[in-house]
């Protein structure tokens, strides 16, 4: 006598259940991945969104004589200690530059502190008991509050987290970037049309395949043992320079640009390529004028991708050098240069609470870029998306 | 001269030299066409040919030569080089304008020449393993002449702190000899390898499941790319999260049990690690289980399976040499990730199996080794390159089973897109 | 019992008892095992079957033939739900089975499954051995626990597919390392393992040589002692060799549902007789 329905149905229900359970417990999973993106995201703007404020006062600033010679004279004594050393360093300098403001005397906002931003931002903050009523004071009175902080993208690093900025790291970013895609743009495409368009199928060219893949599966700091070990002690490339940084980016990122620009080549269709050797055109020629055109938007948005990673990557830019103090902003290729991520690694490692704020802020500029970047390349494989 | 004047002149003269070599030839084969003659190419590619003909072997010998006076040291006067390499110039100018003739094929020939240099350019990839391999491989031995590979391998002290006192010829100095012992660095970069994994494989795995087997189309497409944002978020932004955020929650969890631990606990960046990972895990995953054949999947229902049973029995074992050879990759990288233990995990070699105390990896030792004011001679500085040895060899070898895996899966079910 | 021919030329039969078979097989088992009445599907908007009755007679083959895109693979999977896997299917109408409306909302279309078995027109074995390809469902089903048990059906299962002779040696190798006509056997053997009562098979042979095909063919004439065979075939001669009953599936209607010595010598409708003929399909 075979089973009913009911019958089956009744010897089922557990294992309906344990079913049931492997779907919540796979959408779980899901779910957890994403809520940690949005606990991570949340986090890093709680902490790095006050790094875009930062306290100013408004002091009386004497211009006097001894001010040239001694420039916190030029503040009253009671207000000192809540001034930036940094804007109290630069009065002589303002003073040789308009002589006009010797013994005059007026009231300025100045960059305020980083332990008065910090307690004005309701951190703890390492200011006496006096010094704090006087921050009290000028607060009810309008003279101290929150403004855009512009230093943070206008200058350098600096040891006093209210002077610390990202621009000179940004300028070694762009400078490295640049050498990275000088480099690694050309030899990836030409490497992926190579091993697409020409290669014969041989072991020599899949020993070349096997090798690309393999190298995009190297561990990063690797790569910086390499630069170290060849641009840098075998070339003598410059140590912590834009130039050695690229460098060892672009190898880093040339397995990228090749297996995108080989997809890209590979969706091309082979009515195309026999079309133009239809009408008479030279392997070259075929690839030149008819193939790459047609592939030009996959490489674009492989090569973008590959440099956002390259962007984010540090490891190997600390192994050749590039965490370096650099206060002001250069542009050369050759000398000491340091980029965002190395940034935040060195402002992640300061003892001053302030600088967590910094390195939040200099992260979200990081990711904010990144994310700019892959949303290019996205919009640009949806735009020149095409089916055969 | 300065090197920078003798490089302006050379690619000046260069670059007038090729000007000259391309209109002499494109001139001459248009002469030769005008009197009717037919000729194998179009006169811009006799110009072309005289170009590379004139520029190209007298770069070689620039580069040659430059090369041998940096690196070998020996003394070539710069004017004579440079007056070899013009000369090399002019030979090519006059040999490429007298191969101006109309059964010469300028276009295989220039064709030729591009497919030299494209090969040139593959090769590249070629040279930067080689690169790495023999970088490593020189210091590393240079380290071992000092060292004993086999207490490298199976010491379990690890002590640079006197070594650049040797280094310096002062070893009597020196407190206590280094002692370079790899196998607590090893250990720590396990245990926290083995964290991650713990955190990735499951919600990776799960993760793909329920995009491939349950998730509706719609979910699908907005899940994979935000899973993927997880991969593209920069690791020293996972580094400072698992030191300021995850590590002091850890530490008042362990407190609120009445457990002891490091601000700079493993599994802080375990933890974190593996919630990088995840997405590799997921997508590779993902796309493995969906080039399952739909004929398994009807098969088993068809058979009265419930679908759990038949994720769990059928697609998942079907997809198994995919799912591992991503959990491979995985661990290769969970291996290498430097920036993470870096920020979060300790400096102090410790050999324990208590993932709340502080421990050190080995990618944490290569960056402190290599961003001291050590002198690059001293047997802490090499022993980075020891250690990076190492970690190519294990890395490698990860990679390479899991290329193999896949290969087979794919050979398996004939798929081609992955 | 109702000899009534119907008028040549009509495009569908006129049936005076919807779903029946317009003339009746004298040797085939007439108990009912299931009623499709008024059977409607649409993929989205295309309306792949239109108002479909029949009914399938116990231990009987019955064939369904068409040109290809006439619905008869949907009108198969429809039959234990195969189709819900598909998302924008829509469904209407009775399938009736054991006095249970086969879609009803409490219809477990698990249990359903298992008593309305499924061979498919690739041979689909697991990637595992060939006794585990057979004891893995009747083991979640519970129907074998101890090891003998397994051993038993196992070789019960085998012989009734006819496959024990060439296998009984290398139970534990891999079922994929079979030919194509064994691995198929294997999946009769696989679908039987589990006891249902129904077995469903979607072109089963046009995967396969002709030696393989006569195999399945005589295992197919064997099996429906025990069971309910509906096959879709593609080749009229198989369903002429095998089938007890043969419909006629045309553009998503059944034609003709007809004993199959009548459909094949004398079919009552135009259609019918153009497409055996060889006019179309």
């Amino acid at each position: 006598m075979r089973q009913s329905f009911d019958d089956i149905s009744a010897q089922l229900r557990a294992r309906h259940r344990r079913s049931a359970r492997l779907k919540w417990a796979s959408m779980g999973a899901l779910g957890l991945a994403g809520l940690f993106l949005v606990l991570f995201f949340a986090d890093m703007l709680v902490k790095g969104l006050p790094a875009f404020q930062q306290a100013q006062i408004q002091v009386e600033v004497d211009y006097s004589e001894q001010a040239s010679q001694i420039p916190l004279a030029a503040v009253q004594e009671d207000v000192r200690p809540l001034v930036s050393r940094g804007y109290l360093r630069l009065i002589p300098g303002r003073m040789e530059d308009n002589p006009d403001l010797l013994g005059t005397s007026r009231m300025e906002w100045v960059l305020a502190d980083g332990q008065v931003d910090q307690y004005l931002k309701g951190h703890h903050a390492k200011l006496s008991n006096k010094e704090m009523a006087v921050v009290d004071r000028l607060k009810e009175d309008g003279r101290a509050e929150l403004r855009f902080n512009s230093t943070f993208f206008s200058s350098g690093d600096s040891k006093m987290p209210e002077l610390a900025g990202i621009a000179s790291a940004a300028m070694g970013t762009v400078l490295t970037l640049l050498v990275t895609l000088a480099v690694a743009f050309p030899i990836g495409v030409m490497t992926a049309v190579y091993l697409e368009e020409f290669a014969p199928d041989n072991r020599f060219t899949q020993l070349i395949e096997i090798n690309i893949n393999n190298l995009a599966a190297i561990p990063s700091i690797l790569f910086g043992l390499l630069g170290l070990a060849i641009f840098i002690n075998f070339f003598g490339v410059p140590r912590s320079s834009p130039v050695v940084g690229g460098l060892t980016l672009a190898l880093m990122t040339l397995p990228v640009i090749i297996i995108a620009t080989r997809t890209a080549l590979r969706s091309v269709p082979d009515s195309i390529r026999h079309a133009a050797f239809g009408v008479g055109c030279s392997r070259w020629q075929m690839v030149r004028d008819h193939v790459l055109p047609v592939a030009l938007p996959g490489i674009m948005t492989g090569s973008i991708i590959g440099l956002a990673q390259a962007m984010g990557e540090t490891a190997p830019l600390i192994i050749v050098g590039m965490v370096a103090f650099i206060p002001d902003v250069t542009n050369s290729f050759t000398e000491a240069a340091t980029v965002l991520p190395a940034q935040i690694f060195t402002w992640a490692g300061e003892p001053d609470r302030a600088f967590i704020e910094k390195t939040s802020g200099g992260i979200l500029v990081l990711l904010s870029i990144l994310i700019t970047l892959n949303a290019t390349a996205v919009v640009l494989r949806k735009k020149f998306e095409r089916r055969w | 001269m300065q090197t920078n004047q003798l490089l302006a002149m050379f690619s000046g003269s260069l670059l007038l030299l090729g000007l000259i070599a391309f209109f002499l030839a494109r001139g001459k084969a248009a002469r030769v066409r005008a009197s009717g003659t037919s000729m194998y190419a179009q006169p811009d590619q006799y110009g072309w040919f005289t170009v590379m003909s004139t520029a190209g072997p007298a770069l070689v010998v620039g580069a040659v030569g430059s090369f041998i006076m940096l690196l070998v040291g020996a003394e070539i006067p710069p004017l004579l080089l440079l007056a070899s390499c013009l000369v090399i110039a002019c030979i090519g100018l006059v040999l490429g304008v007298a191969m101006v003739r109309p059964d010469f094929h300028a276009r295989q020939a220039i064709e030729r020449v591009i497919r030299f240099f494209l090969a040139g350019a593959a090769l590249i990839s070629i040279f930067t393993t080689l690169g790495i391999l023999l970088s490593i491989v020189f210091e590393a031995i240079r380290f071992f002449q000092m060292q004993s590979f086999w207490d490298f391998i199976t010491g379990t002290t690890w002590n640079p702190g006197a070594s650049f006192l040797e280094a310096a010829g002062r070893a009597e100095e020196g407190a206590s000899a280094a002692k370079f012992g790899s196998v607590p660095l090893f250990a720590g970069t396990f245990m926290i390898t083995f964290i991650a994994m713990l955190v990735a494989i499951p919600i990776g795995l799960l993760a793909a499941i329920y995009m491939a087997e349950f998730a509706p189309p719609k979910v699908r497409t907005i899940a994979k790319p935000v899973l993927e944002v997880l991969a593209g978020i920069p690791t020293v932004v996972y580094g400072f999260f698992a030191a300021i955020t995850v590590a002091p929650i850890i530490v008042a969890v362990a407190g609120f049990f009445g457990l002891e631990a490091s601000f700079n606990n493993a599994l802080a960046p375990g933890i974190v690690m593996g919630i990088m990972i995840i997405p590799f895990i997921s997508s590779l995953s993902d796309d493995v289980i969906n080039s399952v054949p739909n004929s398994m999947r009807e098969g088993s229902l068809a058979l009265g399976l419930t679908k759990g049973e038949m994720i769990r029995d059928i697609v998942v074992p079907a997809a198994l040499p995919g799912i591992i050879s991503a959990s491979l990759l995985a661990v290769s990288r969970a291996l290498g990730e430097t920036m993470i233990v870096v920020m979060a995990a300790g400096m102090r070699p410790n050999l324990t199996f208590n993932p709340l105390e502080d421990m050190t990896t080995v990618t944490v030792r290569i960056v402190a080794a290599l961003t001291g004011d050590q002198e690059f001679a001293s047997a802490e500085t090499l022993s980075a390159f020891a250690l990076g040895l190492m970690l190519f060899v294990v890395t490698l070898s990860l990679n390479l089973v899991s290329v193999i895996m896949i290969r087979r899966f794919r050979e398996k079910y004939r798929v081609n897109n992955l | 019992m109702n000899m009534k021919v119907a008028q040549r030329g009509d495009s569908v039969m006129k049936q005076d008892q919807p779903g029946q078979p317009v003339t009746r097989n004298e040797d085939a088992n007439h108990e009912l095992s299931i009623r499709v009445n008024d059977l409607n599907l649409w993929y989205g908007d295309f309306h792949a079957l239109k108002s479909i009755d029949m009914d399938l007679y116990q231990k009987n083959v019955t064939a369904l033939i068409g040109p290809s895109g006439c619905g008869k693979s949907t009108f198969l999977r429809c039959l234990n739900r195969m189709n819900d896997l598909i998302p924008s299917v829509r469904v209407k109408g009775l399938i009736e089975m054991d006095g249970r409306d086969v879609y009803e909302p409490k219809m477990d279309e698990v249990a359903l499954r298992r008593r309305v078995g499924m061979v498919f027109q690739k041979p689909n074995p697991f990637p595992k051995s060939i006794y585990d390809n057979i004891v893995y469902a009747p083991k979640m089903h519970d129907l074998v626990s101890r090891k003998a048990d397994q051993d038993e059906l196992v070789e019960r299962a085998l012989r009734d597919a006819g496959l024990w002779e060439e296998v009984k040696d290398k139970l534990h190798q891999p079922g994929t390392s079979l030919s194509g006509g064994q691995q198929q056997r294997l999946c009769i053997a696989r679908a039987i393992a589990v006891q249902p009562d129904v077995i469903l098979m979607d072109e089963p042979t046009s995967a396969l040589d002709p030696i393989s095909t006569a195999t399945i063919e005589d295992l197919m004439d064997k099996l429906k002692q025990q069971y309910t065979i509906i096959t879709v075939t593609h080749n009229m001669q198989q369903a002429a060799r095998v089938a007890d009953y043969t419909a006629f599936f045309h553009l998503g209607e059944v034609i003709e549902y007809n004993d199959t010595k009548t459909m094949f010598s004398t079919p009552h409708t135009k259609k019918a007789e153009d497409y055996i003929t060889g006019r179309y399909g």
